[in-house]
C-alpha cells in the first residue's frame, strides 16, 4: 500500500523524460531542477538540505557585510560610518545605536541563520538519513516546515532593524542575549517585538528539527547499525539535537515574558514591581550555553568524518569520541552562570559554576587529542577539507583555551565584556564553527552538487581566511586585555592601533569570500562531473557507496553494515 | 516511484504545499501580533490609501493577526487532514508508527522545557524573594523592593486551594481515569465503552476550562502591574491553553473514533492525544501543588 501512494509522486513533476547525460542513477522520478513546486513544496530531505545551504550562504553573507560595518567604524577612533544623519542612509547610519544594531543583527544572523541552518539543516539533512543507510528523514514534510520557518524569521528580523526601536531611532541594539531592562524599557518600539517573534519562529523551526533528527537518528539506521557503529557526524547532530529540544522552549519562555513585560504590565524583569532582571540572564544562558555547544557540536563530526578520511585511518577513540560528546552536552547545560559573573552571584554559586565550567575541558580535550593520534602515523593527504579541518583543530583550540581563562570568575570580572571575550567566542565560533562549515562544504561539495571544485582556488580561499581572521581576531585579545569593550562605537586613541589591525584583517578575510565565490562560480560554469568517492579508502561512510549527486531517492532497498564495522 | 521497487517500509511523503503555507502565515501572524501591540504605522492624516494602510498596520489594529492566526489553523486543518487520510491509506506501517511515538514523545519533552521556564520564574520570586527584596534594602532609591520582601506580597489575597483548584484536580484525575478506560476498551474491541470513556475525558475537560474560566473571574488580584498575579496567571494560563489544546485534540480523536478510523491494532492518534492529555494532567498536580497549596502551608498566606 505504501508503495503504491509513492507511486503517485511523480505525478506532482515535470519529470525528466531520459535517463539525462549517463546520469542514469538521477533515474526517471527527479524532478526537474527549475520546478518551483520541486523546492517550494519539497519533502525531501537533500532538496531541503540544498535550501538550507543556499539560505545559509546568503545569511552569512548578510551577517559578513554587517561586520564589515562594524570593522569599518572600529578601524580608527571617532565614528565615522554611524554619523550619516543628513542622507536616506540615515535610518540605518544615524548614530551609535545603529551601530550596536548592527552588531545586534550581526549576531543573531550568524548564529540563527548561517551557522544553525548550515551545520544542522544543510549537513545534517543532507548526510544524517546517507550516513545511517536510510531513504529519507523520518518526518519529511514537517523538514520542509522547518526550513520555510526560517525565512519569515529573517525577515522579521531584518524588518525590525528598519522600524523604531527606541525613540525616533530605528532597531534593537541591545545585543543577541537582549537582556532586560534594555529589551524591555529600554527599547519601546515595535523593533524588539519583531526580534522577539523572529527568535520565537526559529525556536520552533529548530524544535521541529530536533524531533525530526532524533527519531530518524534513533528509528531508521539500516540493519545492522547499533548507535555504538553509527559515524559520529550523526552522533554530533543526534546529540545537538537533544541540546536544542530541551534549551529552546526555556528561551522561548523567556521570551515570552519579555513580550508581556513590554506589552501587557507583567514586571518579570523589573525591580519596580518585584520582578528580577538577573532572572531574565538564568533563563536566556540556561539557552544560551547549551546553545553555543549547538553551533559548534556538529562542526565536531565533521572534523572527525574528514580528519579519518584524510588520514586513511579509523578514528582515533570512536566510542570515546561519542560520549566526549554526549558528556560536552550534558555538562553543556549545567554552566550557564558562567556568563553571568558580574551580575551579582553569591560567591558559592561563582565557585561551582567556576569548577563545572573548567571540567568542561576534560572532553573537549578527548576530542582535541583524539583527532591528532588519529593523523597521528597516518598517510596524511593535504586535500582542501584537510585544511579546513587542521585549522579548525589549531584555532578551536586557541578559543578553548582563552575559554579556560575566561571561566575562572576572579579573571571574568576584569575581563567581562571586554575584546577578549569577542575574541575568545570568535576563535570557537568564526574559527570553529565556520571552519568546521568549510571543511564539510568542501568535503561533501562534489557530493551535493554533482560537480567537482577548483582546488587550487580551495587552497587558496583557505590560506587567505586563515591569515584575515587571525588577524581580525588575535589582536582583539590584547586590546581586550588593555580593557577596550564591547558594543561601543568610539574609544581613545590608546586602542587605534590594534583596532587598525584587526580592521585590515577584514578586508584579507573578505577577500577570501571572494576567492570563495569565485570558486562557486567557476564550479558551477565548468561542471566537471563528480566521482561517487573522490576521497578514495579512507571514506568509508554510506554517502560515497551512492552516485554524486546521489539519486533523488536513495536506498530503496536498504544497506547493510558489519556489526563489527571500522568507523 | 517511478523506477526501482521501494522495498522498506519507510514513509516517503509526497509533496506538500502545507510547510510553506503555514509559514507564511506565521509570518503574517508575527508582523500582525506586532501591529496589535504596538503599530508599525502611526496615524494615518487623511486619504483612502492612508486608512487602509492604518486598518492592517496602525496601532491596535487586530486584522492583520486575525489573518495569521486563521491562516496557521487552515494550516493545521489541513495538514493533518493529509496525515489522517495518508494513515488511513495504509502509508503507516509499523516502523512509521513507532517514528510518530518517538516524534510525541520528543514534543512532550520540549514542551516539559517550556513549563520549566515558568516554574523556575515562580520559585525565583517564591523562594528567593528574601534575597532580591525586603528589609535590607531600606536605603534610599529601594523603597520599591522592600515592598516586595514577602510572597506572596501583602496585599495578595490568594485562592483557597481546597475549593475550586481542589475540584478541577480531581476533575483531571477522574479525565486521566476515563481515557485510560476508553483507552483500554478500544484495544479489546469494545467501540461501545470506548466512545462513552473518551466522551466523559472531553466532557471533563471541557468542565474543567469553565470552572478554571469561573475561578480567574474571581481573582482579587491582577494580571499586570503584580509580580504575584503574573507569574501565577501566565503559568497557570499556559496551562489551561494546553487544557484547550488537549481537549480539542481528543475530541478530534473522538470524532475519529465515531468515523471508524480507529482499530484494536492502530489507533495513534488516539494514544497521542492520550499521552499529551496525562502531560497536561501532571502539569497541573506541580501547578496545584507548587502555586496553589505550598504558599498557603509553607508561608501561611491569606486565602478566600
Amino acid at each position: 500500500m505504501a508503495t503504491e501512494i509513492q507511486g503517485g509522486h511523480s505525478a506532482h513533476y515535470a519529470t525528466e523524460t531520459g535517463h539525462g547525460d549517463g546520469d542514469s542513477d538521477a533515474g526517471h522520478g527527479t524532478p526537474r531542477w527549475y520546478n518551483p513546486a520541486r523546492w517550494l513544496f519539497s519533502t525531501n530531505h537533500k532538496d531541503i538540505g540544498t535550501m538550507y545551504l543556499v539560505f545559509a550562504i546568503v545569511a552569512g553573507l548578510i551577517g559578513g557585510a554587517l561586520s564589515g560595518l562594524i570593522r569599518w567604524e572600529l578601524a580608527q577612533p571617532g565614528l565615522q560610518v554611524f554619523n550619516d544623519q543628513t542622507s536616506l542612509w540615515g535610518i540605518v547610519f544615524g548614530n551609535a545605536h545603529n551601530y550596536n544594531v548592527a552588531v545586534t543583527a550581526h549576531g543573531l544572523i550568524m548564529i540563527f541563520f548561517m551557522v544553525m541552518p548550515a551545520l544542522i539543516g544543510g549537513f545534517g539533512n543532507w548526510f544524517v538519513p546517507l550516513q545511517i543507510g536510510a531513504p529519507d528523514m523520518a518526518f519529511p514534510r514537517m523538514n520542509n516546515i522547518s526550513f520555510w520557518l526560517l525565512p519569515a524569521s529573517l525577515g522579521l528580523l531584518i524588518l525590525s532593524m528598519f522600524v523604531p526601536g527606541q525613540g525616533s531611532d530605528n532597531g534593537f541594539g541591545g545585543g543577541w542575549t537582549a537582556y532586560a531592562p534594555l529589551s524591555t524599557t529600554g527599547h519601546n518600539g515595535p523593533a524588539m517585538d519583531l526580534a522577539i517573534l523572529s527568535l520565537h519562529i526559529a525556536g520552533i523551526s529548530s524544535i521541529l528539527g530536533a524531533i525530526n533528527f532524533i527519531t530518524t537518528i534513533f528509528n531508521m539506521r539500516a540493519p545492522g547499525m547499533t548507535l555504538h557503529n553509527m559515524p559520529l557526524f550523526a552522533w554530533s547532530v543526534l546529540v545537538t539535537a537533544f541540546l536544542l529540544l530541551l534549551a529552546l522552549p526555556v528561551f522561548a519562555g523567556a521570551l515570552t515574558m519579555l513580550l508581556t513585560d513590554r506589552n501587557f504590565g507583567t514586571h518579570f524583569f523589573s525591580p519596580d514591581g518585584g520582578g528580577d532582571p538577573v532572572l531574565y540572564q538564568h533563563l536566556f544562558w540556561f539557552f544560551g550555553h547549551p546553545e553555543v555547544y549547538i553551533l559548534i557540536l556538529p562542526g565536531f563530526g565533521i572534523i572527525s568524518n574528514i580528519v579519518s578520511t584524510f588520514s586513511r585511518k579509523p578514528i582515533f577513540g570512536y566510542l570515546g569520541m561519542a560520549y566526549a560528546m554526549v558528556a560536552i552536552g550534558l555538562i553543556g547545560f549545567i554552566v550557564w552562570a558562567h556568563h553571568m559573573y558580574t551580575a551579582g552571584l553569591s560567591l558559592n554559586l561563582r565557585a561551582y559554576f567556576v569548577a563545572a565550567t573548567m571540567i568542561i575541558a576534560v572532553p573537549t580535550g578527548i576530542k582535541i587529542f583524539s583527532w591528532i593520534a588519529t593523523m597521528w602515523g597516518g598517510s596524511i593527504d593535504f586535500k582542501v577539507p584537510m585544511l579546513w579541518a587542521i585549522g579548525f583543530i589549531f584555532l578551536f583550540t586557541v578559543g578553548g583555551v582563552t575559554g579556560v581563562v575566561l571561566s575562572n570568575a576572579s579573571v571574568d570580572t576584569r575581563l567581562h565584556d571586554t575584546y577578549y571575550v569577542v575574541a575568545h567566542f570568535h576563535y570557537v565560533l568564526s574559527l570553529g564553527a565556520v571552519f568546521a562549515i568549510f571543511a564539510g562544504f568542501y568535503y561533501w561539495f562534489e557530493k551535493i552538487w554533482g560537480v567537482k571544485y577548483n582546488g587550487v582556488l580551495g587552497g587558496l580561499h583557505f590560506w587567505i581566511t586563515f591569515i584575515g581572521v587571525n588577524i581580525v581576531f588575535f589582536p582583539q585579545h590584547f586590546l581586550g586585555l588593555q580593557g577596550f569593550q564591547r558594543r561601543v562605537p568610539d574609544f581613545a586613541d590608546a586602542y587605534a592601533h590594534w583596532n587598525r589591525i584587526s580592521s585590515i584583517g577584514y578586508v584579507i578575510t573578505a577577500l577570501g569570500t571572494v576567492v570563495f565565490l569565485i570558486l562557486l562560480l567557476e564550479s558551477a560554469v565548468r561542471r566537471r562531473k563528480a566521482a561517487a568517492n573522490p576521497w578514495g579508502d579512507g571514506a568509508t561512510t554510506f554517502e560515497w557507496t551512492l552516485s554524486s549527486p546521489p539519486p533523488f531517492h536513495q536506498f530503496s532497498e536498504l544497506p547493510r553494515i558489519d556489526a563489527d564495522r571500522a568507523h | 516511484m517511478a523506477h526501482g521497487e521501494v522495498k522498506h517500509d519507510y514513509h516517503l511523503v509526497n509533496p506538500s504545499p502545507w510547510p510553506l503555507v503555514g509559514s507564511v502565515f506565521m509570518f503574517v501572524l508575527a508582523v500582525g501580533a506586532v501591529v496589535y501591540m504596538k503599530g508599525l504605522l502611526p496615524e494615518p492624516d487623511s486619504g483612502r490609501a492612508a486608512q487602509i494602510g492604518h486598518l492592517f498596520l496602525g496601532p491596535k489594529q487586530p486584522w492583520l493577526l486575525l489573518i495569521g492566526v486563521l491562516g496557521v489553523l487552515y494550516t493545521m486543518v489541513g495538514w493533518w487532514s493529509d496525515v489522517v487520510k495518508e494513515s488511513r491509506g495504509g502509508d503507516h506501517t509499523p516502523v512509521v508508527q513507532v517514528g510518530l511515538r518517538y516524534g510525541m514523545v520528543l514534543f512532550i519533552a520540549s514542551e516539559v522545557m517550556f513549563f520549566l521556564a515558568w516554574f523556575w520564574a515562580y520559585f525565583n520570586m517564591f523562594i528567593f524573594h528574601g534575597d532580591r527584596a525586603g528589609p535590607k534594602f531600606d536605603s534610599a532609591g529601594f523603597e520599591s523592593l522592600k515592598a516586595w520582601g514577602d510572597w506572596p506580597p501583602p496585599d495578595v489575597t490568594q485562592f483557597d486551594p481546597f475549593h475550586i483548584p481542589l475540584m478541577n484536580t480531581l476533575i483531571l484525575l477522574l479525565s486521566g481515569a476515563t481515557v485510560t478506560w476508553a483507552h483500554h476498551a478500544l484495544q479489546v474491541g469494545d467501540r461501545k465503552s470506548a466512545k462513552l470513556g473518551l466522551a466523559l475525558t472531553v466532557a471533563l475537560g471541557f468542565l474543567f476550562t469553565l470552572l478554571q474560566v469561573y475561578e480567574y473571574g474571581h481573582a482579587e488580584f491582577a494580571f499586570d502591574g503584580n509580580l504575584y498575579g503574573a507569574t501565577f496567571f501566565m503559568a497557570t494560563g499556559f496551562h489551561g491553553a494546553h487544557v484547550v489544546i488537549g481537549t480539542i485534540f481528543l475530541a478530534v480523536c473522538l470524532m475519529r473514533l465515531y468515523a471508524g478510523h480507529f482499530t484494536p491494532q492502530k489507533h495513534f492518534g488516539f494514544e497521542a492525544a492520550a499521552w499529551y492529555w496525562h502531560f497536561v494532567d501532571v502539569v497541573w498536580l506541580f501547578l496545584f501543588a507548587f502555586v496553589y497549596v505550598a504558599p498557603i502551608i509553607l508561608l501561611g498566606g491569606a486565602a478566600h
